[in-house]
This record gives C-alpha cells, structure tokens and sequence, in this order.
C-alpha cells in the first residue's frame, strides 16, 4: 500500500488534498478519533450522571444538557466547517473538499435532529410543552431544513461535478442566511409573546456541571472527525472506482479478510 | 450605460412578450394565489375576528407558495431549447441578464399577486388603512422571493423531483422575507408602526440584488457545465 505512494510524494501538507493520498491517512486518524470520543463521552457522562449535583430549580431533568448542549453546539459549527470547505473547493477546485463538505452534512443534521429530540424532552416537564416557538428552537429546526436541503440536492444530482459545486453553493447561500433566519425569528419572537420562556439558567453553575458538558462537547467534536474521516474514505472509493489505486487498494483488503 | 442597458432590456423584453403570449400559465399562478387564501376561512371557521388575525399571514403564505409554484419555470423552457446556453455563451456579464430574467419573471408573477392581494384582504375584513402597508409589503418582499427562488431554480436545473427539491431548498431561506412581511402589517394594525418592518424589508431586497444574482450566475453555469 506504501509503495504506491512513493512516486508523487511532495514535502507540503497540500499533498493530501489528493484523495489518494488523503484516503490512508483518514484511515490512520480515524480510530484515534473515535477512541478519543469514546473516552471522553464516558468520562463525561460519568460527570453528568453521577458527580454532578441535581439542579437546585429544574432537578434531575437538567441532565439533558450534558447531550443536549453537546448536540447544539456540534450542530451549527458543522454547518459552518461546511461552508468553509464548500468555499474552499470552489475556490481551489479541489475534489476533496467537496467530499469534505458532503460527508459532514449527515453528522450535522443528526446533532441537529439530537439537539432538537432532548430538547423537546426537556421542555415537556420544564415548560410544560414538547415545542414552544422560541427562537432558538426555530433557527434549530430551521438549520435541520437547511441540512436536509443540501443532502437532498447533492444526492438529486448524479454527475459528481454538478452535485459537489451547486452543494456548495447552497451551503454557502445558507451559512449567509443562518444568521439572518437567526436574527429574524428571534425579532419575530419576540414580537409575538414577548420574552415568556428563556432558559431560566441557575444563577452560576457548578463547576462539575460546566466540565462535564464540555468534556461532552469534546467528545462531539472528537466523534464528528472520526465519523466524517469514516464517510470520506467511503466516498473517495465510491468515486474513484475507476482507478488503479483503488482496484490495487481494495484487492489488497480482500486478501487480507 | 446604454451599453449595458441595450442586452438588459432585450432579455426583459422578450421573456415579457413570452409571458404575455403564455398568459395562461401566469393566471394560473394567480388563480391558485387566490383559492389558497379561499381555502383558509374554510378551515379555521368563518370567525371574523379570527380571520382579521390571521389575514397577513395566511395572504403571505399564499403568495410564498404560488411564488414556489411558478418558479421551476424561470429558466426550463430555455435550458430545453438551448437559449440559456447560447445567452451563457454571449460576452454580457452573466449577472446583467439574469437580473433582467428575474425582473421579467417578477413582473409576469409577483405584481399580480400584489395588485390581488389588497381585494384579498377585504375578504377578511382588514382595516383599509392596512391595505397600503400589505401593498407595500409585499412589492418589497416578493422581489426578495424572486431573486432568492431564482438560486433555487438554477440549482434544481433539469433534475428529476426538480419541484420538491426546490421547495426544501428555498422555503427555509424565505422565513425571514415571510417574518417581516406578515409581520408590518401586525405591526401596523398593533398601531406600533411598520416602518421598521419595511425598512427591513427594502434592505433585504437591496442585498438580495446584490448578491442572488452571483449566485444564481454561477450556479447557471455549473448547470449546463
């Protein structure tokens, strides 16, 4: 596998914008990844569940967060982390960072569905409703659109070329549009029912709390890698089948199994 | 200036006389406007005070959704027959006559639906005084409907499913435009004033213009690539 590499080695870091170059190391990375994460979801929550104390005003029901928080924050960062990539291809033309973008956008719309399911656990004893139209779950629900818009667009389009640069021009008009959806449904909120329900947070929480949601918070981050580097190696088969290194690359992992 | 005005007025000209000579599809577009927003009395009861309440919305809503309607065929009759190639292939910048497209497509759709809209209200019993406002609203913001779909469409180019794809693309983006229309004439009937709202809108309208038709340039010509 090493070997045929050797010919078109460079000393820049930009050699792994080749897919074939890049396919190995995501290999490599990968399960380093996905150990981080799952050592950290257990350390944190290990935290959240048994150290951390019950919340003076909501009781056991805040644990949420621990997942929740995680979930949201993940959510929207990716959706920023795709735009840069879609940016990038379009402006590098480079194969990979469309492949990049595209195989984010799963684990984005999946916090973003997880951030939006707890939440509504969440609400139901403390609010007393599932969904209330408050800001910050509207701009959620609507990023979830936005996520699922850009998957069904790159999926709908059969010529990789076409998909990968009209996915990123949809991400981009999108990740322009976040903060205006953002800004104009909080006005709206606003407007409507005035500010009734806000998280009503503690007045300062406990260190535990705090360290386990963002030891959580690492863990997405550590998992999102390690799942996207996963799904690239996937993609990058799926679209250079055609290739010599892939037929050599997958006739040498036949042979091994 | 006339330089640039000369292939401007030519696509304007010739996509109008198109719609003029295809009219029908246009009333269509108008018609389901019209049996939409006839549809919501039907559904939430006939309550006056109710319809007075929901009027701005479910009118918004209605002219987001035949603007959704018409917009696959902003450019599939000339991606079919090969014109949007040969107009890619002219040395006028893109942008210029994808704005006058857009402009004809505006006109032949969103201004009916703008003058309807106010004989629409008096069904449910809106305040004259609104009426103003619900004009002037919605010629700011279905432009922004427009020029945004217009990205949409170009996007969604000759795809099978093309009419579903393009709703789940663009409906999230037009949230805000809906936000702020519904919502100056709310404001207005509240008796807060709906400058703010306009305002609002007339600058979204501005940056629209700026930047949708880039967009919809570029994702042009990745279409016919």
């Amino acid at each position: 596998m090493k070997d045929m590499q050797k010919p078109e080695r460079s000393k820049s870091l930009f050699r792994f914008a080749a897919p074939q170059m890049f396919y190995p190391l995501a290999g490599k990375l990968a399960p380093w990844f996905a150990g981080v994460a799952a050592i950290l979801a257990a350390i944190g929550m290990w935290l959240g569940f048994f150290v951390a104390p019950t919340d003076a005003v909501q009781g056991e029901v805040y644990r949420v967060i621990y997942i929740h928080v995680a979930a949201a924050w993940m959510s929207m960062f990716v959706y920023l982390v795709m735009a840069f990539w879609s940016f990038v291809g379009l402006v590098m033309n480079t194969r990979l960072s469309f492949i990049m973008s595209q195989a984010l956008a799963p684990t984005g719309a999946m916090f973003c569905f997880v951030a939006l399911w707890t939440g509504a656990l969440w609400g139901k004893p403390t609010w007393g409703a599932y969904w209330v139209w408050d800001a910050r779950l509207t701009s959620q629900l609507l990023l979830l659109f936005l996520y699922l818009g850009f998957m069904a667009l790159t999926r709908a389009i059969e010529d990789p070329r076409r998909a990968d640069k009209a996915g990123a021009i949809i991400a981009l008009v999108g990740a322009v549009n976040v903060p205006i959806i953002y800004f104009s449904v909080k006005w709206w909120n606003t407007l409507h029912q005035g500010a009734s329900v806000s998280l009503n947070k503690a007045p300062s929480m406990a260190t535990t709390m705090l360290t386990g949601m963002l030891v959580m918070a690492l863990a997405a981050w550590a998992y999102t890698i390690a799942v996207t580097l996963w799904r690239v190696r996937s993609l990058i088969l799926e679209r250079e089948r055609h290739t010599d290194w892939v037929i050599a690359e997958l006739n040498a992992q036949e042979g091994k199994v | 200036m006339s330089r640039a005005l000369g292939p401007f007025a030519a696509v304007l000209s010739r996509d109008l006389l198109l719609a003029w000579r295809g009219r029908a599809d246009v009333l269509v577009t108008l018609a389901f406007f019209v049996v939409v927003v006839c549809l919501f009395p039907f559904g939430v009861g006939a309550e006056p005070n109710l319809l007075r309440t929901i009027a701005p919305g479910v009118l918004w809503v209605a002219a987001l959704l035949s603007t959704l309607l018409s917009l696959h065929r902003l450019f599939a009759q000339d991606h079919a027959d090969g014109t949007l190639e040969q107009l890619l292939l002219t040395p006028e910048p893109t942008v210029l006559w994808v704005v006058a497209k857009i402009s004809a497509h505006w006109i032949a759709t969103g201004l009916p639906l703008v003058v309807v809209a106010p004989g629409l209200a008096l069904l449910f019993d809106v305040e004259q005084g609104a009426l103003g406002v619900l004009i002037l609203s919605l010629a700011l913001g279905t432009p922004i409907l427009a020029l945004l779909g217009a990205v949409g469409a170009a996007l969604t180019l000759g795809l099978r499913g093309g009419g579903m794809l393009l709703a789940l693309l663009v409906l999230p983006l037009f949230v805000p435009v809906l936000i702020f229309g519904a919502g100056a004439v709310d404001a207005y009937l509240s008796g807060s004033g709906a400058q703010a709202h306009l305002l609002l809108l007339g600058g979204g309208l501005l940056a629209s213009l700026a930047l949708a038709p880039l967009a919809c340039a570029a994702a042009l010509r990745i279409a016919v690539e």
